[in-house]
């Protein structure tokens, strides 16, 4: 540092610039970070392949479905789960523990090009993650891609308002819980139950009709049904719990815990610690 | 334009219907380095962290580079580095990186090469905070604070763990940051540091600000001198204003030679803790320097 006063004032960065850079930082902690990588990223490739060799029926009800293509929607949807839930509750939880929101707060980054840097990078990241298991269900599952814009439209959306839903539910979450250090034990069954419910891990219907019932609250449910919408061919449709993809029940239910979780996250949020007021 | 950087008057924050912080007179002026010392407890974090904005108040007015904290707006955020008094947590970005991106959110950043030689940091550059030691990583938390080239820093207990040398390089280090006409808020409880480098310091106990003079000033408030001497198996001290006389007529009552004879003066630990009103040891045989010297300067 040079005693030199000669200051070369620039212009102060753009919100953009600095929601880019956010995002990038964001990115590097995460792909550098084992337990990220493992427990959210590669999670659902490694259940996929597992379950999908471990039970192997070819054909689910005669829709000539195997349980394969079943469980790789399902994989898609609890990673979205991973990603944007577990992800974030977990690391935001424990960045305010360890005074990260602190010293982000005494900078000059604006709060929302912080959490637009939190979104690209969930949003960087589930695509990548979803166009892997896609890859692994296209070769060792025999996934049919789609071919027609109705269903990749149809993706679109499930797939931004499920990630949407996961990722503000990550947030809210994060001020819920007080202990940093105990996120991650306490979100983990959590998140178990609900793919366990869900229809991820089993097929829906096999399950208890009540079982059936308190997944129904759920958005998992939902948006692997979604999912199966778009990757499962048309014959299996009758085979659901209701005979039907239930499409505009997927974007009610998914767009209400939004906007639920929304509203949390908004009213919740803190860049201190409990105790530091 | 007002030569103060921070000007704060009748604060006062409670917890628990307890006053943490007490009608608290303050004034910082643009350009020294100021030392608000006190025991652990005694409000001068919680005083601190309502200037940098982080918590709010019960009363009173603060203002802080012309700016109440509560409202700080993002230019306001440009012109104030924090340093926490919490050690900068794990991360998979080494020191430059994070440099580097703290560095891109401030209009004039210093640059990142300069910022790492000035702390010290150059050869760990690529190092993660947990592959530092805990002196290198409170010197990034220092080049953190200092990236955007702020024209008043906060530094919270900045040395806290420090080996001596580690001490005195940070001091050098505080020095050039003022030098550069930075404006410079210290909390600290080690007394030879706000000694060594404040311009003044201000002593905070149970809520209020108990002195705030410059650090030869509060040496002055020291007066008298101690003598204390062996008598067989007794040890005797004296509290005295003219030690001499006192010495001579020591001399004149004993003959040989006196055991363990000492004239000590009050240091400026001595008046510090008198002023946060601690018993001192040393001084417990005789009454502490007179009592109402205490009030503010």
């Amino acid at each position: 540092m040079s005693a030199a006063r000669t200051v070369t004032v620039g212009a102060p960065p753009s919100w953009w610039s600095m929601t880019w850079d956010r995002t990038r930082v964001e990115l590097k902690e995460f792909l550098r970070s084992r337990e990220q990588m493992i427990f959210i990223f590669f999670f659902p490739m490694i259940f996929l392949a597992m379950f999908g060799a471990i039970f192997n029926t070819d054909d689910l009800y005669g829709t000539g479905v195997s349980f394969g293509q079943y469980f790789v929607a399902g994989m898609i949807a609890s990673g979205m789960l991973n990603t944007g839930f577990q992800s974030l509750a977990i690391s935001i939880s424990i960045d305010r523990a360890e005074d990260v929101l602190k010293r982000i707060h005494a900078t000059p980054l604006p709060p929302t090009a912080y959490f637009v840097g939190k979104i690209l990078q969930v949003l960087i990241v589930s695509v990548v993650q979803v166009a892997l298991l896609l890859l692994m269900g296209v070769v060792m599952f025999g996934v049919e891609l789609p071919s027609d814009a109705q269903h990749w439209i149809t993706f679109a959306w499930v797939f931004l308002l499920g990630l949407a839903t996961s990722t503000v539910w990550g947030i809210a979450t994060s001020s819920l819980l007080r202990n940093g250090k105990a996120a991650s034990a306490i979100l983990t069954p959590v998140v178990l139950v609900l793919q366990f419910t869900s229809g991820v891990f089993f097929v829906f219907t096999e399950l208890p009709t009540w079982l059936q019932h308190f997944a129904e609250v759920f958005p998992l449910k939902w948006l692997a049904q979604g999912m199966r919408a778009v990757f499962l061919p048309e014959q299996f449709e009758a085979a659901e719990a209701s005979g039907s993809w239930q499409l505009p029940m997927v974007a009610v239910m998914l767009t209400v815990w939004l906007v639920a979780g929304l509203v949390i996250s908004m009213k919740t949020f803190r860049w201190l610690r409990l105790e530091d007021r | 334009m007002t030569d103060a950087a921070i000007e704060v008057s009748g604060l006062v924050k409670s917890y628990g219907g307890v006053r943490a912080v007490d009608e608290l007179d303050l004034t910082i002026k643009r350009g020294e380095i100021f030392a608000l010392l006190g025991p652990n407890g005694a409000g001068k974090s919680t005083t601190v962290e309502i200037l940098e904005g982080f918590r709010g108040r019960d009363g009173g007015d603060v203002s802080v580079l012309g700016i109440d904290p509560v409202m700080a707006t993002r230019s306001w955020r440009e012109r104030v580095g924090v340093m926490l008094q919490s050690t900068s947590p794990r991360s998979f970005l080494t020191a430059r990186e994070a440099l580097d991106h703290a560095g891109r959110l401030y209009s004039a950043p210093r640059d990142v090469d300069e910022m790492l030689e000035a702390v010290g940091l150059t050869q760990k550059a690529e190092d993660k905070p947990q592959e530092l030691s805990g002196g290198q990583r409170r010197r990034l938390d220092v080049a953190l604070a200092l990236i955007g080239r702020p024209e008043l820093v906060f530094l919270d207990e900045p040395t806290t763990g420090f080996d001596p040398e580690a001490r005195r390089q940070f001091w050098t280090l505080v020095e050039s940051i003022a030098a550069d006409g930075t404006t410079v808020v210290l909390t600290t409880h080690y007394l030879d540091e706000a000694d060594h480098l404040a311009d003044r310091i201000g002593i905070i106990s149970a809520g209020r600000l108990v002195a705030l003079d410059t650090p030869e000033g509060l040496r002055r408030r020291a007066s008298g001198a101690r003598v204390s001497w062996r008598e067989g198996t007794t040890t005797h001290a004296e509290h005295t204003e003219t030690p001499t006389a006192f010495l001579r007529g020591l001399l004149a009552r004993h003959d040989g030679e006196i055991e363990r004879l000492e004239v000590t003066h009050p240091s400026l630990e001595d008046v510090y803790l008198d002023l946060i009103g601690v018993q001192h040891e040393s001084a417990s045989p005789v009454a502490a320097p007179a009592k109402g010297q205490e009030e503010r300067a």
